[in-house]
Parts: C-alpha cells; sequence; structure tokens
C-alpha cells in the first residue's frame, strides 16, 4: 500500500518559508519525506513499503493501534532504527547515508555510502525525538539536560547556549526548575523539559513518540500546550498520539498507520470524521 | 504528636517534658478541649508495646560482650604494652605505607584495565569481545600467588624488553629485572588480576543504566565517546562503586599475599619483626591494627563517593553521619532545656523533640494515675 500526500500546497517555497510564515532557525525547512521503507524485526514485518512527505512547517499526527509501526517509522527517521529497505530524507539529504561517485574497481558510478556513526550523531541534531519515557539524564540537573547536546554535539560555547537554554525553560514554564534534578519532578514537568532539551538543538524536524502516554491524565494537557506552542513555530512536527482532540485541533494531517502500512491519510476533519477506511473506522471507534 | 497531650493545646516543639502533662480531664461524655473533643481517643494514655524478648537478647550480647572485653584487658598475653610500642614503631609505618600505595596502584591499574575490557566485551567487534572474555577468563582461574610469582619470574622468559614497531625495528631497550622490581611485579600480578574482577564489575554497572539514557543521548547526537563518559558511566557507578569498594578492601587485604615476594608491605615487615624477636601475636595484632584502620579510612571515603553519585537517583540525599549528628544533638539539647529546635534541622528531626523516650517517661510517671 502506497499514500504520498503533499500537504501544505499552499508552500510554494519550503525553502524560506513556513505554515506560521517564520523561518525554523537556520533558515532551514525541515522536509521529511518517507520513501518505501520496509524494517522487519526478526520474522515480524513492522514497515512495508511505508510513504509519506511532511512538509515544512506542518503538524502531522500519527495514529493506529499499537504494534502498527507507528513508533518504529519515528524511529526510522532519526536512524535510531536502521531500515531494510526504502530511504529517509530531511530536506532532501539522506538519513544515514551519503551518495557519493565512486571508480573503484571497474564499478564506476554512484554508490550509497553508508555513514559512520559520528556524521548520523550528527545528523541527528537537525532531528529533535521526545520518548514516551522522557529519558532524562537523572544525574544532570535541568539545565545541564537542556545545555548537554548544544555544547558536546554542536560545539557551540556555553556563553550562548545557557541563557538560550534558559529562555526555553522559561518557554516551557519551568525557569524555576534550572538546578532541579529530574526525578524531583512530575512527570508532565520531566516531559516539558524533555522538549526543551530536544528545542535546543535548533531542530527543523521534531518527532514525538507518545509523549503523552507515560502521564497521569491531568498532567497531559500541559505537555499539549507546549507541543502546541512549539507548532506555531513552524519546526515541522511529526506526533505520535493518541490524543484525538489534539490531533482535530492542531494537526494539519492525519496518518493512520494500521499493520506496518498507511491506511489513509489527510485532513483531521476528513480522517477522523469521514474516515474511508473500515480499519479506521474500527480503531476511531475503540478509541472515541 | 505526643500521647497525652490535647491537639492543638500546646505548640509544638516548646514543650518541656515536666510541663506538659495537660492534667487528664476526667472521662466523661462531652469535655471539649479545643478541637480534642472530635476524637474519642485524645484522652486516652498510649502504653508503649513491651519486647520482653529483645531484653533477654539484649542482656544475654551484653555479658558476652563484657566477657570479651575483659579477657582482653586481663589476658597479659595480649601484650597490649608490646602492640603499643610496635603500632608506630618506623618499620611498621613505612609497612603499612608500602601497602597502601600498593593497594593505590593495584586498583588504579585494576579498574583503568577493567574499564577497558568491560567496554571491549560490550563492543560490536567479535575480537575485542573474545580477547576481554578471554583475558577475564584466563586471569580469574590462575591463583594469585601463583600469577605473582610468574610476574617476578618474567625476565627468565623475556631477559629484555623492548619498545618497537610490532615484527619491526626496536627503538627502546631494557633489562627486565631493571623494569619489573618487587614492587612492579606486585602492582602486575595484583592489577592485572583485579583487572579481570573490575571488567565485570563495571559491566554490570554498565548494563544496570536503563538502556533509553544512551538512546537519548545518541537521538541527540551526543559524541560516543561523550556519550559512555558523561551520560552512561556517572549513572552505572551508583551500582559499580560498592561492589569496586568491596574489590579495594579485599586488595587491601589481598596485598599480604605479596610477602611471598620478600617485598616490604605491612605483613612482610611485621613477620620479619616477628621472626626476629618472637612477639608472634602481638605483631599479628599490630598489623590487625593497621589493616582495621586502613579499611575504615576507605569505608569513610566510599560513603562520601556513594553519596556522590545518588544525586539525582534519589530526589533527597540522606545526611551525612556528621549533620546525623549535628542535628540529633541540637534535638537533644532542645528536649532538655525546652529551647525550640534551630531552624537548620530538618522537619523529620526536629520531630524528634516531640516524640521520645525522655518526654515519655516523665509523661507517663507525672500522668494521673
Amino acid at each position: 500500500m502506497t499514500a504520498t500526500a503533499t500537504v501544505a500546497s499552499t508552500t510554494t517555497d519550503p525553502s524560506t518559508t513556513t505554515r506560521a510564515g517564520t523561518p525554523t532557525p537556520d533558515g532551514a525547512a525541515g522536509r521529511v519525506e518517507v520513501h518505501g521503507v520496509h524494517k522487519s524485526f526478526g520474522t515480524l514485518e513492522v514497515l512495508r513499503d511505508v510513504n509519506l512527505t511532511f512538509e515544512p512547517g506542518t503538524v502531522t499526527v500519527v495514529l493506529g493501534p499499537s504494534g502498527s509501526g507507528k513508533s518504529t517509522l519515528l524511529r526510522a527517521i532519526n536512524h535510531l532504527e536502521k531500515v531494510d529497505a526504502g530511504f529517509v530524507t530531511v530536506d532532501g539529504d539522506l538519513v544515514g547515508y551519503r551518495r557519493r561517485h565512486t571508480r573503484r574497481g571497474g564499478r564506476r558510478g554512484d554508490v550509497l555510502q553508508e555513514l559512520k556513526e559520528r556524521d548520523i550523531l550528527g545528523q541527528r541534531t537537525r532531528i529533535g525525538f521526545v520518548f514516551q519515557s522522557f529519558n532524562l539524564f537523572p544525574h544532570l540537573t535541568v539545565l545541564e539536560n537542556v545545555v548537554e547536546a548544544p555544547l558536546s554535539a554542536q560545539r557551540r560555547p556555553r556563553a550562548e547556549v545557557e541563557p538560550e537554554a534558559r529562555e526555553l525553560l522559561d518557554r516551557v514554564g519551568l525557569a524555576d526548575k534550572a538546578d532541579a534534578r529530574p526525578r524531583q519532578l512530575s512527570g508532565g514537568q520531566q516531559q516539558r523539559v524533555a522538549i526543551a532539551r530536544a528545542l535546543a538543538l535548533r531542530p527543523r524536524v521534531l518527532l514525538f513518540d507518545e509523549p503523552t502516554s507515560a502521564l497521569d491524565p491531568e498532567l497531559v494537557g500541559e505537555v499539549l500546550e507546549v507541543i502546541k506552542d512549539v507548532a506555531s513555530t513552524g519546526t515541522t512536527l511529526v506526533v505520535v498520539t493518541h490524543e484525538i482532540g489534539f490531533a482535530r485541533e492542531v494537526a494539519d494531517t492525519v496518518v493512520f498507520m494500521d499493520g506496518g502500512v498507511v491506511v489513509e491519510q489527510g485532513p483531521p476533519a476528513e480522517v477522523l470524521s469521514r474516515p474511508r477506511h473500515d480499519r479506521t473506522r474500527a480503531f476511531l471507534d475503540k478509541v472515541l | 504528636m505526643t500521647a497525652v497531650t490535647t491537639p492543638g493545646a500546646q505548640t509544638p516543639g516548646t514543650q518541656t517534658p515536666g510541663t506538659q502533662t495537660p492534667g487528664t480531664p476526667p472521662p466523661g461524655p462531652a469535655a471539649p478541649v479545643g478541637d480534642a473533643a472530635a476524637t474519642p481517643y485524645s484522652d486516652l494514655r498510649i502504653v508503649p508495646a513491651r519486647h520482653p524478648g529483645r531484653w533477654v537478647a539484649t542482656a544475654g550480647v551484653a555479658v558476652l560482650l563484657a566477657m570479651v572485653v575483659s579477657s582482653l584487658l586481663t589476658n597479659d598475653r595480649w601484650e597490649w604494652d608490646v602492640v603499643a610500642q610496635y603500632l608506630t614503631w618506623p618499620s611498621i609505618l613505612s609497612g603499612a605505607w608500602a601497602t597502601i600505595r600498593l593497594t593505590a596502584a593495584a586498583s588504579v591499574v585494576g579498574f583503568a584495565l577493567g574499564t577497558v575490557l568491560a567496554l571491549m566485551r560490550l563492543s560490536r567487534s567479535p575480537l575485542l569481545v573474545g580477547v576481554s572474555w578471554a583475558y577475564t577468563w584466563v586471569f580469574r582461574s590462575v591463583p594469585l600467588l601463583l600469577q605473582l610469582l610468574l610476574w617476578y619470574n618474567l625476565a627468565y622468559l623475556y631477559p629484555h624488553l623492548s619498545l618497537g614497531i610490532p615484527f619491526g625495528p626496536e627503538f627502546l631497550w631494557f633489562d627486565t629485572l631493571g623494569v619489573i622490581d618487587k614492587f612492579g611485579a606486585a602492582i602486575l600480578g595484583l592489577g592485572l588480576s583485579q583487572a579481570a574482577y573490575s571488567a565485570e564489575i563495571v559491566r554490570a554497572g554498565i548494563l544496570s543504566v536503563d538502556q533509553g539514557q544512551q538512546e537519548a543521548a545518541a537521538s541527540l547526537g551526543i559524541p560516543r565517546r561523550r556519550q559512555v563518559t558523561r551520560i552512561v558511566l556517572p549513572q552505572a557507578m551508583r551500582s559499580i562503586v560498592p561492589t569496586a569498594v568491596n574489590e579495594v578492601i579485599g586488595l587491601l587485604k589481598g596485598t599480604s599475599i605479596v610477602y611471598v615476594l620478600a617485598y616490604g608491605e605491612l605483613f612482610y615487615i611485621a613477620s620479619v619483626i616477628y621472626g626476629r624477636n618472637g612477639n608472634v601475636v602481638p605483631l599479628l595484632i599490630v598489623a590487625a591494627i593497621w589493616y582495621l584502620v586502613l579499611t575504615t579510612l576507605i569505608t569513610i571515603v566510599q560513603y562520601y563517593v556513594e553519596r556522590h553519585y545518588a544525586k539525582g537517583a534519589v530526589r533527597t540525599l540522606p545526611p551525612t553521619p556528621l549533620q546525623r549528628l549535628r542535628w540529633s544533638s541540637a534535638v537533644t539539647v532542645s528536649r532538655l532545656t525546652g529551647r525550640p529546635v534551630p531552624p537548620h534541622v530538618p522537619p523529620a528531626f526536629a520531630a524528634r523533640a516531640r516524640v521520645g523516650v525522655l518526654t515519655r517517661t516523665a509523661r507517663t510517671s507525672g500522668g494521673p494515675a
């Protein structure tokens, strides 16, 4: 099953403008393309020929029953999971590989050179990732959590990184918790720190893997508010979640996955209210 | 709160043992004192549970302890005067110092190499994994005593050591005996075998860190080496330290085995002295006291190292023994004098000023019959 969508068709030049009309910090766009991606764990095929395009500055919510391959898709986008076939590009750059011309051994032509871990790590700084279980570093303070990657991965000076980190913490409403340690915070606060930590790298794309699934119901709202705020800044967001209300309100596109394939996708009003496929309808009946 | 007081009648922390029996009102219906009337139990005295079994056991152990102490003091054969004389004997001190040096050097060699071996074991290269596994296998299997003698006799196998390109020219030459003296052989023997054990300890520590931590670090693009040194190892330390200190203490005592090389560490020196003057038991006691002292020092260091790595793993760190002592004495003073507990004492400790043995005794004896 293949399906390719062009969502923000009004955006003519994706490299300079985004949905909100503001360019991302480094002027880059954040267009993610997933082409024919397959992934198996042992004999279990979790992704089967997935084709998706996430337009710059859009918010895409990925829905689907557990085991449908949503999380694996996200992890494939930032190469935490190596795909078996197909490829992923971010702003035209292949994730995990580089196109290279070779003339060695008489086999002239272009090849895909697998990148070294160092280069893959470099690519990841453009793609933020927010985990279901937060995965904050418990032995570091909140501020240290946020500045760690800009300092060590992007080698930016502390004098520049630290004020920016405090600003980000202020934006997620945790300016006063800079010196606390993660375990002293509530789940919702921890997830907000995790979002600030991901934003500190100024990513073009931000991936959320069920960001509210580990939270108490009354803490879900505060995290979704922060995600909404991030959505308004023009970063491309891909959110795996079960929060249908959030999808309806914030998403530009809703993608429904089941059994490792994209079943259907479209604007939330369409997919959520008038699903075309039985599987989507069955799923929505269960969660709504 | 205390047993007989009517809640709200007195400000906590200001009551003194003698004055705080509020004169329990005679039992009867409707004797409202403040909001105490709300609970029907406020007027009743709490009688602490009795533990006769515990008293008997305590008495028994106390008698045994007294017997031990008395025998230590009254049996002349312990020769405490000789022990005192040799405890600070210069050669004993130099022996203790040699033991410290051996322990420190072997620990550094052991844990540095052990960490490398642990990382090799966790690498994706089968050769590195295999070599690390084989190293641990060999060095854990061969007795330490045998290893020490082997290293000491290295000169028999290789009379000269040299630095150079593998299978190529050599630049620097050493006499094996010149490089690996008694101390060198001891360090090699103790350190290399320690590395085999340390490797497993470090590996277990690394495995104990949640997989999500490394994943998060990777997703943030943090360089590989930094992932290990900044994210994984500091968290692994929490489970590494207690076992590692165990190993260091084992190593401290294990250095006594080096006496087979006639190296002048604590035990060897003690044995040389008693060999000369025949005071076997007192000198063994001298050595034992020094090992006790050194182990105590290591245990204190361990406490603070563990505390350091506990940061973030617990919400609030437990108090250090010093803090505990300061706070408890402040509480005791407050209980005896009736003055309020100083503000720097945390609430959990301050609460003891109100509920405690002294207050309870005073109350039960002064309470209405």
